[in-house]
């Protein structure tokens, strides 16, 4: 799996990070996304499918690759 | 049209995933339905139905990014070809609902088409409310499609003096981007602040402070009685005591109704939306999702309708699970943002007028600061204002996590 975050969508919503706190966090100033681990391992993978679904701004692309 | 088995039974106690799922309204809930359901493991048919004949959009970015003309519109574009392809769903666009049959959960389009199923979603969002004399004005504007915004935009590039109607996020967040394009901005609204309804006066008496600041002349607890024009163009705003506000452009953020009137007579229950139980169930086999939904929050004991774009995904989650056999109440921390200028606000939960506000980080004189709102002791509201992550990590401690079969959050005390 192969995770990408649009900074410039990111509404700084924290959706992500209270899904998947391994994968995102926040900048502490302006709350924008910080993407922890762009290639997480396979326990990681439905909490990060969940984050790119509910993430308000449509700003996590999820590649499924092996 | 007919894809399964007759299906008199109750089709919530139906064992096993349904044969076939329609969904009216292909935008931010009614997508997000459809690829919760994939993710879940659905295989069947899937078909999304939607009046608008352009592949779906995301609407926050139109009254920021589209309408300040920082985003080409295709930006806003809610998935990519391959994403929508991936879902192997019948995108039916350009074709409206017009009635719902209960007894057979089929559904009617304006083409004459009958759409039944064994699961319908109801995902059809909201109609903005317009001012008394505006209809057929030019100049005269609502929001809420891409067509709206570049409307909008349009005319708002050559003009100078603009009136927005309404003190609430949208006409807020419209003014706030009409400056930004170097207008003369007048915002009339009936509150006493602005976002007085949403975050109560202390926060909204800091945004009131931050628009004059920008330049935004305000009038609040001011009534508008009609739009006016002339000669088939729009020339201004008449207000409740006669005056009149000249403009060349108005745009009317007075509110939305639920875009169900397709669904009366249909037996269906309908109140300020379609109404559902704890589970997004309006009826056996059918659901709600989205601005369009109101259901029972079992966590606060009464209904809920939000119109804000993460309850839109977070109960599309909801719904496809429930679709899918799960017997879980919908229960959400509601969530919605706002951008004004180069403020950037956070509400989780409900920051409701009524609720006593203190500050807990930074300081409003700052434009910098996170506000905990307290009603009968408990914390039912945390506000940001250019403070996310330290508003996210309050909500965290002082409001229930947002779904409870998530593995428990690490404490952040
Ligand atoms: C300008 C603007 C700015 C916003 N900014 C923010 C923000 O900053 N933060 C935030 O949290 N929220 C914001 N929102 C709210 C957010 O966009 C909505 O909550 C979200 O779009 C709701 O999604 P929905 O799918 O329920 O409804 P909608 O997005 O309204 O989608 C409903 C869909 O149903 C279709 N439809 C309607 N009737 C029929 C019919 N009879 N037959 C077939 N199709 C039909 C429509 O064409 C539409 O595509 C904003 C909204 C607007 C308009
Ligand atoms: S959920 Fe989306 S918008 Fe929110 S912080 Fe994460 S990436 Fe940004």
């Amino acid at each position: 799996m192969k995770v990408t975050v649009d900074e410039d969508k990111c509404c700084g919503a924290g959706q992500c990070v209270l899904i998947a706190p391994e994968v995102f966090d926040q900048r502490d100033d302006d709350g924008i996304v910080v993407l922890l681990d762009s290639a997480p391992g396979p326990d990681q993978h439905a909490l990060v499918r969940e984050s790119a679904a509910v993430c308000p701004a449509a700003a996590i692309e999820v590649t499924e690759e092996a | 049209m007919r894809a399964g088995p007759q299906q008199d039974d109750d089709a919530g106690t139906r064992p096993g995933p349904p044969s076939g799922v329609t969904i009216v309204g292909a935008s931010a809930a009614g997508l997000s339905t459809a690829e919760a359901l994939r993710r879940r493991g659905y295989q069947g048919r899937l078909r999304l139905l939607d009046a608008e004949d352009r592949l779906p959009y995301d609407r926050p970015p139109l009254s920021k990014q589209v309408l300040s003309g920082a985003w080409e519109p295709s930006r806003a574009r809610l998935r990519g070809p391959d994403q929508l392809a991936a879902l192997n769903a019948e995108l039916l666009l350009g074709e409206r609902a017009v009635s719902l049959d209960l007894r057979n959960r089929s559904v009617t389009t304006d083409t004459g088409r009958s759409l039944e199923d064994d699961v319908l979603v109801l995902a059809t969002g909201l109609a903005p409310v317009v001012l008394p004399g505006q209809d057929g004005l030019a100049g005269a504007h609502v929001l809420r499609g891409l067509d709206h915004a570049l409307a909008l935009r349009r005319d708002l590039v050559t003009a100078a003096r603009v009136v927005v109607v309404g003190e609430g996020v949208l006409g807020a967040e419209i003014a706030a981007t009409a400056r930004g394009l170097g207008l003369d901005v007048t915002l009339v609204g009936l509150g006493h602040t602005l976002l007085a309804d949403q975050l109560g006066g202390t926060v909204g008496g800091v945004l009131t402070d931050l628009h004059t600041e920008r330049g935004v002349r305000l009038r609040l607890g001011t009534a508008v009685e009609s739009v006016v024009g002339d000669g088939g163009r729009v020339s201004g705003v008449r207000l409740t005591g006669g005056e009149v506000l000249s403009a060349d452009v108005v745009v009317a953020a007075v509110g939305s109704r639920p875009a169900t009137a397709w669904l009366e007579g249909s037996g269906l229950p309908l109140g300020d939306g379609v109404e559902t139980d704890a589970r997004c169930r309006a009826a056996p086999g059918i659901y709600a999702v989205g601005d369009a939904a109101s259901w029972f929050h079992e966590g606060l004991g009464r209904r809920l309708r939000l119109e804000n774009r993460t309850n839109a995904v977070e109960q599309a989650q909801a719904v496809a699970a429930a679709i899918l056999g799960a017997d879980r109440p919908f229960t959400p921390v509601p969530y919605f943002w706002t951008d004004q200028y180069d403020a950037r606000i956070q509400a989780h939960g409900m920051p409701s007028p009524g609720a006593q506000v203190s500050i807990a980080e930074g300081d409003p004189a700052d434009r910098r600061f996170v506000a905990v709102y307290t009603e009968g002791g408990r914390v039912t509201g945390v506000l940001g204002w250019n403070m996310p992550k330290q508003a996210r990590l309050l909500r965290q401690e002082h409001l229930a996590p947002p779904d409870a079969r998530r593995p428990p959050q690490p404490s952040v005390r």
